[in-house]
């Protein structure tokens, strides 16, 4: 005896897709062919483990790859601004391939693509605002600061912080505590 | 995983500005959605009425017939509704006075509205860039201060 199938390739994606979303939890709705609108956000993590849930059907998260790579880029630089242990020794750009096991050139280029900034310009972001935490909920000096976060000098961190906000460190913290007396007072 | 465009929201009295703004943002790479009103009442109609999906960033002229900017700024900070939106003010003012003013009162964004249409593009790309960071990155609204 012979079995003869007709095939809807494109019902049968949609399915597999559906299915493997409500496994995993995913929020979504399927856009179109080869196009899932995520509802919620996901972790990178969780991106991770759908994505390789989904490769035993041979389908591939395309954009996604690379989104998942810009967010790991985003992770270990936030990780080596906030987190002192890591090694100060290396360059940031030395130390992002190394742990990324990809060219600094080909991480410099995807993150530009994806993110419409620089690593260079993410690092600095993040150093002002690990700078603006500690002026504002642990009462560092900017001395200080710059020293915690490796500046070659205060002067040097103080430039930065007016170039990056516009405003200088005194001003900020003065906006920052004015606003919270505005506000105590009001409520 | 995140919207694909920028919803931008201009009040501003004076037609040119309103104009240049528009075309800005229409040359930027980011994409994005400008909405532009002629003075503070209209906006705050605007941003009051239901299902009025809510821009990213509102650009705020201090000097506005009706309502002005400030009194906009405070009337939103006083409704948690707003509280995920960057307020930027776009005042021809440049004194010290009222940026810190403003700031206090809660504003983000202190622009000094540019002369000629090329420093324009550039500045408002930076406040969407950065605020694109601030959105995606999950950082501290709350110490979301930048002065161009």
């Amino acid at each position: 005896m012979k079995l003869h199938l007709k095939f809807d390739f494109n019902a049968i994606c949609r399915k597999v897709l559906n299915e493997k979303l409500l496994e995993h939890n995913i929020k979504h709705k399927i856009v179109g062919f080869g196009e899932v609108k995520l509802l919620e956000k996901v972790s990178a993590d969780r991106l991770e483990r759908f994505s390789n849930d989904l490769t035993a059907y041979s389908i591939e998260i395309v954009e996604n790859q690379k989104s998942i790579l810009v967010q790991k880029i985003k992770d270990t630089i936030t990780d080596m601004v906030f987190n002192n242990d890591t090694p100060t020794n290396l360059k940031a750009s030395a130390y992002l391939s190394d742990t990324l096991g990809h060219s600094y050139g080909y991480l410099s280029n995807l993150f530009s693509e994806v993110t419409y900034t620089s690593i260079e310009n993410f690092i600095i972001l993040q150093k002002i605002e690990y700078t603006k935490q500690l002026i504002i909920n642990e009462n560092l000096n900017l001395t200080e600061i710059a020293f915690k976060l490796n500046y070659s000098s205060v002067a040097h961190l103080s430039t930065q912080f007016k170039n990056t906000t516009g405003i200088t460190p005194s001003a900020f913290q003065r906006i920052i505590t004015k606003r919270r007396e505005l506000k105590s007072q009001t409520n | 995983m995140h919207e694909d465009y920028i919803n931008i929201i201009l009040a501003d009295d004076d037609e040119d500005d309103r104009l240049f703004f528009s075309d800005a943002f229409d040359e930027l790479k980011i994409t994005t959605r400008v909405k532009t009103f002629n003075d503070g009442v209209y906006l705050m109609d605007y941003l009051n009425s239901e299902g009025t999906v809510l821009p990213n960033v509102l650009f705020l002229d201090l000097n506005m017939p009706r309502k002005s900017g400030l009194e906009c700024l405070q009337e939103m900070k006083k409704n948690d509704k707003f509280k995920d939106i960057a307020i930027a003010i776009y005042s021809t003012s440049a004194s010290e006075e009222d940026i810190e003013k403003t700031f206090v009162m809660g504003a983000n964004i202190y622009i000094k509205k540019p002369n000629d249409f090329k420093t324009l593009k550039k500045v408002l790309e930076e406040v969407v860039t950065i605020n694109w960071q601030y959105y995606t990155n999950g950082l501290n609204k709350d110490n979301f201060l930048l002065r161009l």
